[in-house]
C-alpha cells in the first residue's frame, strides 16, 4: 500500500454535490483532495440541460445566498433564463435555465481548479477506511492510500450502477463510464443500510434531422434574470426550446412492446420517481391522454445534439427509434444517445444527522443522489451544506443546520434525516409548510448573513447585500410613515379602477391594495433611496404580504417550543410508558434531536409525542434529584 | 401534542350530572380572558383582586351582554396554582347550559379547549406533580373518549371521524389541484377550471359549516334536551312525566334549580337525555292563582329546546289554553292532548301544520310511545339530513368552523384574482384544521394525489 498526500476532507465524486461540498471546504481554508473517476466529466449535467424550476430555482438561490457556485456557474453556461409561474405568486415563481451542457462544467471545472486548497485528482475510490468508527480515509483501485480527516461521498448513480436499454443491461455510472462497485460494498461492511433506486434519461436527437416547423419555438425572458446575486448580467446569445406531443400512434407503438421494457418485465428493481415518470409508464398509467407533451431543448451553443425532455425510456432501442419518429417533427430524427434507465445504490437518509453526517461513522458525510434524492439543485445544495458542516467539524465551528422556515434546503434536508425517502426525493414548493416566506426573490435576505459568517460570502458581496437590506428597511419604514393627500392621491385611484380616499392616506395602505403596484407608488411619491431592480419587487410583496407573512411567522412561534426541546441522543425510547412498539422503532430509526422532528416521523401520534414530553420531564427530574 | 404556551379551559368538573360546577382557565392570559366576560355584582375588578380569593358576580355574554350566569370567580396567580400558571376558576350555578355557554364564551374570548388531562399535563411540565400523577394522565390522554359518553354518542363520533375524513379526502382533492397547478407549471396537467374549483370549494365550505351547525344538535347527547311541558293547572302535567319516566325508569337526578323554581327531571329516550322542567308540583301545591300558575309554567319555555304543550282534551280550550298556544307560536312545541281515556272535545285539527299532534293518555299510558317517538324526529329532523353525523365536541366545532372559515377566505381569494399561492395558503389551514380532529395530513398524501391523479413529468 502506498501512501500518497494527507488532507483534511477527501471527497469522493465530482458531480453537483462534490463540487459545492469540496469548494466549501477548501474555502474555509481546509487542505481537501476531489476524486473522480473521470476529470472529462466534472460538473456533468447526466439528465436535462437545465437548471433550476420550480422550487429548485429556489435552492439554487439559497446555495448561491450562502455562496455556494451553482447559481453563478450556471449564468456563465445559461443559454435560456425563463421565470416559471408568474401568474401564481411571488412565492412561487421560480427561475429556469437552459444550459450549454458543455459550457456548464468547463466553468466549474476552472472554479475548481483555480481554488487554493484544492487538489483534483482522477481515481476510483474502493473503500472508506474507518478504525473505531471513525474516518481515517479513503483506498483507490489502484491500493493508494488517502489519509483524511473527514470523508465526503457524492457518488450520483456511480454506485454498483446498472444501465438498462430493452433487455439489455450492463455495469455504468452514466452512460460509457465506469461505476462504483468497490465502495458501495465497503460502505455496506461499516452498516449502513441501504436501497435501490432507479432514473432514466430520454433519447437526444440530432437537430439537423429534426423538422422544427411542425413544432412550437419556446423562448426565455428578454432581458434574461440571472440566479446568482452577483452576477450582473446574461452574455450569452439565448436560444429557444421547442414543444412537440406524442400521439395515439407514439402510444401503440409503445403498448406493443411493453414486454421488451425493462421496467414492465421485472428487471428494474430499484424505484423510480413518480414525478418523472418515463414515457411507458405515463402511457400505461394515464391511458386516457391522448398525448403527452415533448420539449426539445438546445444542449450547447456549440452542438447540434437536442434533449427530448417529456421521453424518458428505457425501451429497446429499435423501439426507441420507431417512437420518436412517430412525433411529430420527428419523422426524420436520428438518436445520437439511446434513453436508458439506470438503477443504483443508495443509504438510506434516516441514517444521517442535519449535518449529513452519518451517525454510524464519525467524519462521514453523504451527499445528494446517495441520499436518495434526484436532481442537480439538491444535490448541490446537500453538497454544500455537507461541506460546511465537514469544515466546521473539524475547525471545532457550530454546525450549519438550516430550519424548515428558514430554508428550502432546510426542508430538503429535515425531510431526508427525518422522514427518509425510498423514491427519488425532489424538492417541490409544496413540501414547505412556511412557502409565503421561503420565496425566490428574498433568498439573501434569509441566508446572505449565515454565508457570510460561516466565512463563503467575501466582503464585497456582503456590502453589497448590506446596503440592499438597509434600502429595505429605510423605504419599508418610509412606505408606513409618509401619507398622501386625497387631491394627489385620487386621480391616480380613480385611473386604477379602485375605490378614492376622503382622507390622508399612507403609503403602505396603498401598496396594499390589489389594483396598487409598486410603480403607482413610485409615481405618486419617488422613493429617496436607491429602490430599483429586484429590491422594487422585494418592497412590493413585503407589504402585499405581511398579513399572510404574519399568520406563517405566528405558526414558527408556535413551533418553537417543539423546536427548542431538545432529545438527547440514544434515549431509552422503550422506556416510555404508553409507546407502541412500532413508534419506538420509529423513533430509534431516526433518533430525533428536537420535539418538534420527533412529531414530523410519519406514524408518531400527537399522544405519542406527549408521552415522550413527559418522559423527558422525568428524566431531568431523576437528574436533578440525584445531582442534588 | 400539547402547546404549553397558550391559555386552556375547560368543564373540570364531571358532565351530565349535577347543576353546579367549575370551568377552569389556566395559562397566561386568563386573567385577561376572565376580565372581558366577568362583571362583578361590586364593581371590582379581577386585576384588583388578591390571588387565591373569591368573587361573586355574573359572565357576560361578549355578544349582546346579556348575563349567561351567575358565578363566583377564583382568582390564582402563578405560581401557587394548580398547573403553576395562572388561572381562573368560575363556579357556575346555573347547570349545565349555562356552564356550557360560559365555556364557550372563555374559548371564544382566546382560550383554547384544553384536550384530557391537559392541565394534569401542565402541572408535571411546569414541576408542580409528582412521576405517579403524571404518568397517569397519559391514562387519560390515551383515553378516546370520555367514560360519561354513551354508546350511542360513540357510535356517531365514530361515524363522524368517518364523515370528516370524506370531507377532508375531498379537500385534499381541492387543494391537490391547486397544488398540481403551482408545482407543475409546464405540465399539461388537466387543471381543473377555477370555476369547477371554486365550486368544490364552496360546497365544501356549506357542508363543513352545516356540520358544525349539528353541533348544536350534538348538545343534546352531552347535555341533554331541555324540555318544558307547559299547560294550565290540572291538564295531567305531572301524570305525563310520571307516565314518560315510568316506561324508561331511568331517573338519573332530581335537582332543584339554584336560580329558578323549576324542577329538573332527567329521562333517556333511546339514548337521548331529556332534561324536562316541570313546572308542575311546586305551583300546583302552592295553590296560586290560575293565571299566576299559568304564567310560572310559561316560563320555562324560555330556555327549553322542546316545549310539550299539553292541553285536556276532554274539556274545551279555556282562555288560559289560548294563552299557551300563543305562548309557542314560533318554537319547536309539540301539542299533546291528554286524557284520551275520556269522551275527546277537542281533536286538534286546528294545531296541524302548526305543530304535530300527538294524542295521549297519561292515566293509561296510550300515546307514549308515539309521542316519545315525535319528540325524538322534532329535535333530530335537521340531523336526519346529515345522515346521522353529529358533532358533540366543542374541539371539533371550532376546528370545524375554522375551515370553513379559511375555505371562505380560500374561495373569496380565487374571486378576487388572488395568486393561486394565496388560495393554496387558506386551503392548507383548513385542511389543518380538519387534521386536528382526525390525525395530521402531510405533504406526502397531498403529492400522492397529485401523482395519481395527474400525469406529471416532463
Amino acid at each position: 500500500m502506498y501512501k500518497d498526500s494527507e488532507f483534511d476532507v477527501i471527497v469522493i465524486g465530482a458531480g453537483h454535490a462534490g463540487c459545492e461540498a469540496a469548494l466549501a471546504t477548501a474555502r474555509l481554508g481546509l487542505q481537501t483532495c476531489l476524486f473522480a473517476i473521470n476529470l472529462d466529466t466534472i460538473a456533468q449535467m447526466s439528465c436535462n440541460p437545465a437548471i433550476g424550476g420550480l422550487a429548485k430555482g429556489h435552492l439554487v438561490r439559497e446555495i448561491d445566498a450562502l455562496g455556494g457556485e451553482m447559481a453563478r456557474v450556471a449564468d456563465r453556461a445559461g443559454i435560456q433564463f425563463r421565470i416559471l409561474n408568474r401568474s401564481k405568486g411571488p412565492a412561487v415563481w421560480s427561475l429556469r435555465a437552459q444550459a450549454d451542457r458543455l459550457l456548464y462544467k468547463l466553468a466549474m471545472r476552472e472554479v475548481l481548479e483555480e481554488q487554493e486548497n484544492l487538489v483534483i485528482k482522477q481515481a476510483l475510490v474502493d473503500e472508506v477506511v474507518v478504525k473505531d468508527s471513525k474516518v481515517q480515509g479513503v483506498m483507490t483501485s489502484l491500493g493508494v492510500f488517502y489519509r483524511a480527516r473527514a470523508v465526503i461521498v457524492t457518488t450520483g448513480t456511480f454506485l454498483r450502477g446498472l444501465i438498462h436499454i430493452g433487455l439489455e443491461s450492463f455495469p455504468a455510472g452514466r452512460a460509457g463510464e465506469f461505476p462504483a462497485v468497490n465502495l458501495s460494498d465497503s460502505l455496506k461492511r461499516l452498516g449502513l443500510k441501504m436501497g435501490r433506486l432507479k432514473t432514466g434519461t430520454p433519447p437526444r436527437i440530432d437537430s439537423k434531422t429534426i423538422d422544427f416547423s411542425r413544432t412550437a419555438e419556446q423562448w426565455g425572458d428578454d432581458p434574461p434574470q440571472p440566479f446568482s446575486y452577483s452576477t450582473e448580467s446574461i452574455t450569452n446569445p439565448q436560444l429557444p426550446c421547442y414543444i412537440t406531443y406524442t400521439n395515439e400512434r407514439t402510444h401503440r407503438i409503445i403498448l406493443d412492446n411493453l414486454d421488451r421494457s425493462p421496467l414492465y418485465s421485472g428487471r428494474i428493481k430499484g424505484i423510480g420517481p413518480r414525478y418523472c415518470p418515463s414515457i411507458e409508464d405515463k402511457v400505461v398509467r394515464f391511458s386516457e391522454r391522448p398525448r403527452h407533451q415533448v420539449f426539445l431543448e438546445p444542449e450547447g451553443l456549440q452542438t447540434k445534439e437536442f434533449y427530448a425532455n417529456g421521453i424518458s425510456t428505457s425501451l429497446p432501442y429499435d423501439v426507441q427509434v420507431r417512437l420518436v419518429r412517430s412525433i411529430p417533427g420527428l419523422e426524420e430524427a436520428e438518436i445520437m444517445r439511446p434513453g436508458y434507465a439506470i438503477e443504483y445504490d443508495f443509504v438510506y437518509p434516516t441514517q444521517l444527522r442535519h449535518t449529513l453526517e452519518t451517525k454510524l461513522v464519525e467524519g462521514l458525510f453523504l451527499a445528494g443522489q446517495i441520499n436518495g434524492t434526484s436532481g442537480y439543485e439538491e444535490a448541490a445544495a446537500q453538497g454544500l451544506v455537507a461541506g460546511v458542516n465537514a469544515a466546521m467539524k473539524l475547525l471545532g465551528r457550530e454546525p450549519l443546520i438550516l430550519r424548515r422556515h428558514e430554508a428550502y434546503i432546510g426542508v430538503l434536508i429535515d425531510d431526508l434525516v427525518t422522514k427518509g425517502t425510498t423514491e427519488p426525493y425532489r424538492m417541490f414548493t409544496s413540501r414547505a409548510e412556511y412557502r409565503l416566506l421561503l420565496r425566490h426573490d428574498n433568498a439573501d435576505m434569509r441566508l446572505r448573513e449565515r454565508g457570510y459568517r460561516i466565512g463563503l460570502v467575501s466582503e464585497e458581496q456582503y456590502r453589497a447585500f448590506r446596503k440592499k437590506k438597509e434600502t429595505l428597511e429605510l423605504e419599508l419604514r418610509r412606505l408606513e410613515k409618509e401619507t398622501v393627500a386625497p387631491e394627489k392621491v385620487n386621480p391616480v385611484l380613480e385611473s386604477s379602477n379602485t375605490t378614492t380616499v376622503k382622507e390622508h392616506i399612507s403609503l403602505v395602505q396603498l401598496l396594499r391594495r390589489p389594483e396598487i403596484s409598486y410603480d403607482v407608488i413610485k409615481s405618486i411619491s419617488p422613493s429617496p433611496y436607491a429602490v430599483e431592480g429586484e429590491l422594487e419587487k422585494l418592497v412590493e410583496i413585503e407589504v402585499k404580504y405581511s398579513g399572510y407573512i404574519r399568520r406563517q411567522i405566528d405558526l414558527i412561534e408556535k413551533m418553537k417550543r417543539f423546536e427548542n426541546t431538545r432529545i438527547p441522543e440514544n434515549f431509552p425510547y422503550e422506556r416510555i410508558a404508553g409507546l407502541s412498539r412500532e413508534v419506538v422503532s420509529k423513533l430509534r430509526e431516526v433518533n430525533p434531536v428536537t420535539i418538534a422532528q420527533a412529531s414530523r416521523i410519519p406514524g408518531v401520534t400527537p399522544a405519542a409525542i406527549t408521552a415522550l414530553m413527559i418522559a423527558l420531564k422525568k428524566k431531568k427530574y431523576l437528574e436533578r434529584e440525584y445531582t442534588v | 401534542m400539547y402547546n404549553l404556551d397558550d391559555t386552556i379551559a375547560a368543564i373540570s368538573t364531571p358532565v351530565g350530572e349535577g347543576g353546579i360546577g367549575i370551568v377552569r382557565i389556566s395559562g397566561k392570559q386568563s386573567l385577561e380572558i376572565a376580565e372581558r366576560l366577568f362583571r362583578s355584582a361590586k364593581g371590582r375588578r379581577l386585576s384588583e383582586v388578591r390571588s387565591h380569593q373569591m368573587i361573586y358576580g355574573y359572565i357576560i355574554d361578549p355578544e349582546g351582554g346579556a348575563p349567561i350566569d351567575e358565578v363566583l370567580v377564583s382568582v390564582m396567580r402563578a405560581p401557587a396554582t394548580y398547573t403553576k400558571e395562572d388561572m381562573v376558576e368560575i363556579n357556575c350555578h346555573g347547570g349545565l347550559l349555562p356552564m356550557r355557554r360560559v365555556l364557550e364564551a372563555v374559548i371564544r374570548m382566546g382560550a383554547r379547549m384544553a384536550g384530557p388531562g391537559e392541565f394534569t399535563f401542565r402541572a408535571f411540565m411546569n414541576g408542580r406533580i409528582d412521576l405517579s400523577q403524571a404518568e397517569a394522565t397519559l391514562d387519560l390522554i390515551r383515553a378516546k373518549t370520555e367514560s360519561s359518553e354513551r354508546l350511542a354518542l360513540e357510535q356517531l363520533s365514530g361515524r363522524l371521524s368517518e364523515k370528516i375524513n370524506h370531507l377532508r379526502e375531498r379537500l385534499m382533492q381541492v387543494c391537490a389541484h391547486v397544488e398540481a397547478s403551482l408545482d407543475f407549471p409546464e405540465e399539461e396537467i388537466e387543471t381543473a377550471e377555477a370555476e369547477e374549483i371554486l365550486e368544490n370549494m364552496k360546497s365544501l365550505s356549506r357542508e363543513l359549516r352545516e356540520l358544525a351547525g349539528t353541533y348544536e344538535e350534538g348538545r343534546f347527547f352531552r347535555e341533554g334536551l331541555a324540555v318544558a311541558i307547559v299547560g294550565r293547572p290540572n291538564v295531567g302535567k305531572s301524570s305525563l312525566l310520571n307516565a314518560l319516566m315510568e316506561q324508561d325508569r331511568a331517573i338519573v337526578t332530581e335537582l332543584p334549580g339554584t336560580t329558578r323554581d323549576v324542577l329538573e327531571e332527567y329521562i333517556s329516550i333511546e339514548g337521548i337525555p331529556l332534561r324536562i322542567m316541570d313546572t308542575a308540583g311546586i305551583r300546583e301545591a302552592h295553590d296560586l292563582a290560575e293565571a299566576e300558575g299559568v304564567r310560572r309554567s310559561l316560563r320555562a319555555i324560555e330556555g327549553a329546546d322542546l316545549v310539550l304543550a299539553l292541553f285536556d282534551a276532554s274539556t274545551e280550550l279555556t282562555e288560559e289554553d289560548i294563552l299557551v298556544i300563543e305562548k309557542i307560536t314560533n318554537r319547536r312545541a309539540i301539542v299533546v292532548l291528554n286524557k284520551a281515556d275520556l269522551p275527546m272535545k277537542i281533536d286538534g285539527e286546528g294545531f296541524k301544520g302548526n305543530f304535530p299532534v300527538v294524542v295521549i293518555s297519561a292515566k293509561n299510558g296510550e300515546g307514549i310511545r308515539e309521542l316519545k317517538e315525535t319528540i325524538l324526529s322534532m329535535v333530530f329532523k335537521g340531523s336526519i339530513s346529515h345522515e346521522g353525523f353529529i358533532v358533540t365536541n366543542l374541539r371539533h366545532k371550532l376546528a370545524l368552523e375554522k375551515a370553513y372559515t379559511c375555505l371562505e377566505r380560500a374561495s373569496t381569494a380565487l374571486q378576487e384574482f388572488s395568486p393561486y399561492e394565496i388560495v393554496a395558503f387558506e386551503l392548507r389551514d383548513a385542511l389543518d384544521s380538519l387534521g386536528e380532529i382526525v390525525g395530521a395530513v402531510t405533504t406526502e398524501d397531498i403529492l400522492e394525489m397529485i401523482f395519481s391523479q395527474f400525469c406529471i413529468g416532463k
